[in-house]
């Protein structure tokens, strides 16, 4: 998201659910869509039906590779080796739009000059994908417009994933599909809040609508609404919070429905800095993995069970409303935080509803200026939505950028491997993914009978080349290790994987992925690479 | 699309160019008595109830038939009626004569028609045959297949075609043996299928159903909690409990579309796991307390971890209030920016 914002000047889907169906190419890159966004996925088929057409970029055979008409499958972490090889076929054939270019994007001669490493031989080379392939995938995209780039955490969780997320900006301004209906970048976002948390300033950098907090007008703006002292120093990231708590200057965590127990890369730091820590309050619906080493945890409402708002991944802010009771003593996340707050002495918390607390959203946010309850009574708003009578933004960056000089920034860039590769220890690439029946660390899910009827168990995913060669069959239970630990779980032989690379959810608590991936950071969003890892899979010793 | 008038049973109405007969009377609240036939789906002209006559001489079915400028037709024609009486006999001979219990009694589009065309008790005896006697598929946890109720309208088969592109189901066997299944007639939980429910949601009869399907006492519109598409749902609400999901129509994210998660994975909200009291860890054991006690303890230890020594950990899971809230509280009561969420996971 910062590396989008970086080059747009905004980190999210350019464009609306709703037009996917109608761009004439789209690129999938780094998204399995029909496992992890179904009902956005119908909008992909439904446009590869119409004709358009369709590039599949992905180490793996996935399920919309059935409807794809070029699958480039490169080698994971790749990205911007394949991106940039398609760029410059774009280029060289003439098939870049230099009208747009002149008019909308900056630094285009630096631009052109990085280019140079990226021949079709030495980018066949790195990605492993034929040269033909990438140049018929690049003529596709840089002539039947418009095309649309869809991506998800295959391109982000990448030790340089902001490289990644620049290539596929990149690409789409090149071609002059960024602004315009039916095309754009677009980030698929994973939760149904994470836009909305991030757009609430849910990071350690920004207020809410993405005002910095080392930027002084923003700090004074806030200072004076809220009537306090702001800090202007940047505060840490997930990851370095983690690392705080061993170095014990953090001492008191207060974690809101997440599970790092499974979710965290290199799960077994967060889990040891957890059970270290002075003081950890969970907040949850469950008693999670993560919430049995807190020393308190408070029981939170369901999104059935309160009033408030979603943003999604298209940037429509939609109402959520309360249709049961919380069970038990349950109360809204909310309603937690102004009792926290009250009894610590602190003034301004005295809300009596969740609309109360929009109003001085909008107040403070200008994206979510024109936001009231009685406007998302009628459907949802998509932001920037500036004033009440403005009817919201369907498609970003229409007439110029949101950077400070209204153009797009094109990215030279280079090619860098993936943290971890294999070596002859630990053979095998590990890649993590989801699966359609469950959700993320499985709090949820795994708690519906009819889910756990469906798929009760984590697999791994793995060539029936790579199996023979271990002397594995179908279903047997297998030990998968890396550099930082150890789990098991049953092989699923199967095509999708190529050779060489193993692929696992993270749902399961019995299978803990997250005990093997690599929380090699990027160095400007601070993701963690969970999408390469190098591993062993083995036998279980009896 | 050009405008064109059409009239049918003496009643003109307004058209556009491409669209068939049905949809005209569709579009300008006429009822044909129809079975096939979805809004979502391409006319497939299968069940050949919604014959209409065209011009005082052609029979057609109305949901394959454009309309033209200036075309009559009936519905009420003599014609007309005895050849539609007549499939709707055909297709009740072996229908199960179940409907007091069945789920969809009231609300079933094989009944509609029926009474429509005014099938009277001694037309059942006419073709009467036996009920197809099919063991039911219950491989899925979420929904049956009840092949005896199911009238081969194909509207399955084409909502897991053109909106699913799945094609876990088709038409299996041929001429009366014809029934829908899929590759190797199989049991659906061992097709490729996806438990989205699509196809549950348009079957005109029980022939597809939810299975442990309480009605609700009320619905109230709201968003999916799950991925972050946004789907519009309505929760179903019977006493204090959510007892089923809708895809909402007028969202314009999923226009009615959900997926295996949104439409069943909702069981988890009247979970008995789920917290209902605050827990404090006491010699090492997480143990209930009242809500004063947790907060007061809570509201202590922050007073004395302020600035660099505490950390929050928002969600990209709960409301945009929430977040809201907790980042204002981390700011402007811990005075720290320390605080992030699960956005990179």
């Amino acid at each position: 998201m910062a590396g989008l914002a970086t080059a747009l000047g905004s980190g999210a889907m350019t464009n609306s659910i709703a037009e996917i169906s109608g761009a004439k190419t789209i690129l999938a890159i780094g998204t399995n869509t029909t496992q992890a966004h179904p009902v956005l996925a119908l909008q992909v088929k439904k446009a590869a039906r119409n004709g358009a057409g369709l590039i599949v970029a992905n180490p793996k055979k996935i399920d919309l590779c059935r409807h794809a008409t070029i699958h480039l499958q490169h080698r994971p972490g790749t990205d911007v080796a394949l991106l940039m090889g398609m760029i410059k076929v774009i280029v060289d054939e003439g098939l870049a739009d230099l009208d747009y270019i002149a008019t909308r994007c900056e630094n285009f001669e630096q631009f052109l000059a990085s280019l140079a490493e990226f021949n079709l031989d030495a980018v066949a080379a790195i990605t492993g994908v034929d040269q033909e392939l990438i140049a018929a995938a690049a003529r596709l995209y840089g002539s039947e417009q418009p095309a649309a780039t869809l991506y998800c955490m295959g391109i982000t969780q990448h030790s340089h994933g902001t490289d990644n997320v620049w290539a596929i900006a990149n690409l789409g301004l090149i071609t002059g599909n960024v602004g315009i209906p039916h095309g754009g970048v677009n980030p698929l976002r994973g939760q149904n809040n994470v836009q909305g948390s991030c757009d609430m300033g849910g990071l350690p950098d920004v207020y809410p609508g993405y005002q910095k907090v080392d930027n002084p007008d923003a700090q004074q703006k806030f200072e004076a609404a809220w009537g306090v002292k702001l800090s202007e120093t940047p505060g840490l990231t997930h990851s370095e919070i983690f690392d705080k708590i061993h170095e014990g200057t953090i001492k008191s965590l207060y974690l809101v429905g997440e599970n790092p127990y499974l979710s965290e890369a290199n799960a077994s730091h967060a889990i040891e800095a957890m059970e270290k820590i002075d003081f950890l309050v969970v907040q949850d619906i469950f008693l999670t993995e993560t919430a049995q080493l807190a020393d308190v945890v408070l029981p939170a409402a369901t999104f059935a069970e309160k009033d408030g708002t979603f943003t999604n991944t298209e940037r429509r802010i939609q109402r959520v409303r309360a249709a049961i009771a919380p069970r038990g003593e349950a109360k809204e996340d909310w309603r937690i935080v102004t009792e926290i707050a009250r009894r610590m002495g602190a003034p301004g918390f005295d809300y009596n509803t969740p609309a109360e607390i929009m109003a001085e959203i909008a107040a403070l946010t200008p994206s979510y200026g024109g936001i009231t309850y009685e406007r998302l009574e009628e459907g949802g708003l998509q932001w920037p939505c500036p004033t009440i009578d403005h009817p919201g933004t369907p498609i970003l960056h229409t007439e110029r950028f949101s950077t400070a000089s209204g153009k797009a920034r094109l990215m030279p860039l280079s090619f860098r491997e993936s943290a971890e590769l294999p070596d002859n220890e630990f053979p095998l690439l590990l890649t993590t993914d989801r699966s359609l029946f469950h959700y993320h660390t499985g709090s949820m899910t795994r708690r519906v009978e009819g889910l756990e009827q469906l798929v009760s168990e984590e697999f791994v995913k793995i060539n029936p080349a790579d199996a023979a060669h271990l002397a594995l069959v179908d279903g047997e239970m297998v030990q998968v290790s890396s550099r930082r630990g150890t789990t098991t779980a049953k092989t699923k032989l199967t095509a999708v994987c190529p050779p060489g690379l193993v692929s696992m959810t993270f749902h399961f608590a019995e299978s803990p992925t997250n005990m093997l991936t690599n929380a090699a950071l990027d160095p400007i969003a601070k993701i963690p690479e969970t999408k390469v890892c190098a591993v062993r899979v083995e036998k279980m010793t009896a | 699309m050009n405008p064109v008038t059409i009239t049918i049973d003496g009643l003109a109405i307004p058209a556009q160019e491409g669209m068939t007969i049905l949809q005209a009377a569709q579009a300008n609240g006429l009822y044909i008595p129809n079975l096939c036939n979805h809004p979502d789906l391409d006319p497939a002209g299968l069940c050949r109830v919604c014959v209409v006559k065209i011009d005082d001489w052609k029979i057609a079915i109305s949901c394959k038939q454009p309309v033209k400028e200036g075309m009559v037709v009936s519905t009420e024609d003599p014609e007309v009626q005895r050849v539609r009486k007549n499939t709707v006999e055909l297709l009740v001979a072996n229908h199960p004569m179940t409907c007091l219990t069945c789920e969809r009694d009231g609300n079933c589009e094989l009944q509609r028609v029926a009474r429509y065309v005014g099938l009277e008790p001694t037309d059942l005896n006419r073709y009467r045959r036996s009920v197809r006697s099919l063991p039911m598929d219950r491989s899925n946890p979420f929904f049956e297949i009840d092949h005896a109720k199911c009238i081969l309208c194909g509207i399955c088969v084409r909502t897991c075609d053109e909106i699913q592109n799945i094609n876990a189901i088709d038409f299996v066997k041929r001429g009366v043996a014809s029934l829908i299944g899929t590759m190797g007639n199989k049991p659906i939980a061992e097709s490729r299928c996806e438990s989205c429910g699509e196809c549950v949601v348009r079957c005109p009869t029980a022939a597809l159903s939810p299975r442990h399907r309480v009605q609700p006492m009320r619905e109230v519109k709201s968003i999916c909690s799950y991925c972050g598409v946004g789907c519009g749902i309505r929760l179903g609400v019977r006493g204090d409990q959510i007892v089923g999901v809708q895809g909402d129509r007028e969202n314009p994210v999923n226009g009615g579309s959900l997926c295996v998660k949104g439409r069943f994975g909702y069981h988890f909200i009247n979970h008995p796991e789920r917290l209902q009291k605050p827990l404090v860890r006491k010699d090492g054991e997480l143990v209930e307390a009242e809500w004063d006690e947790a907060l007061d303890l809570i509201a202590e230890k922050f007073s004395q971890h302020k600035g660099e020594q505490f950390a929050a950990l928002a969600s990209a899971r709960i409301t945009n209030e929430d977040n809201y809230l907790i980042q204002k509280f981390t700011r402007a009561v811990m005075g720290t920016n320390t605080i992030d969420h699960c956005a990179r996971l």
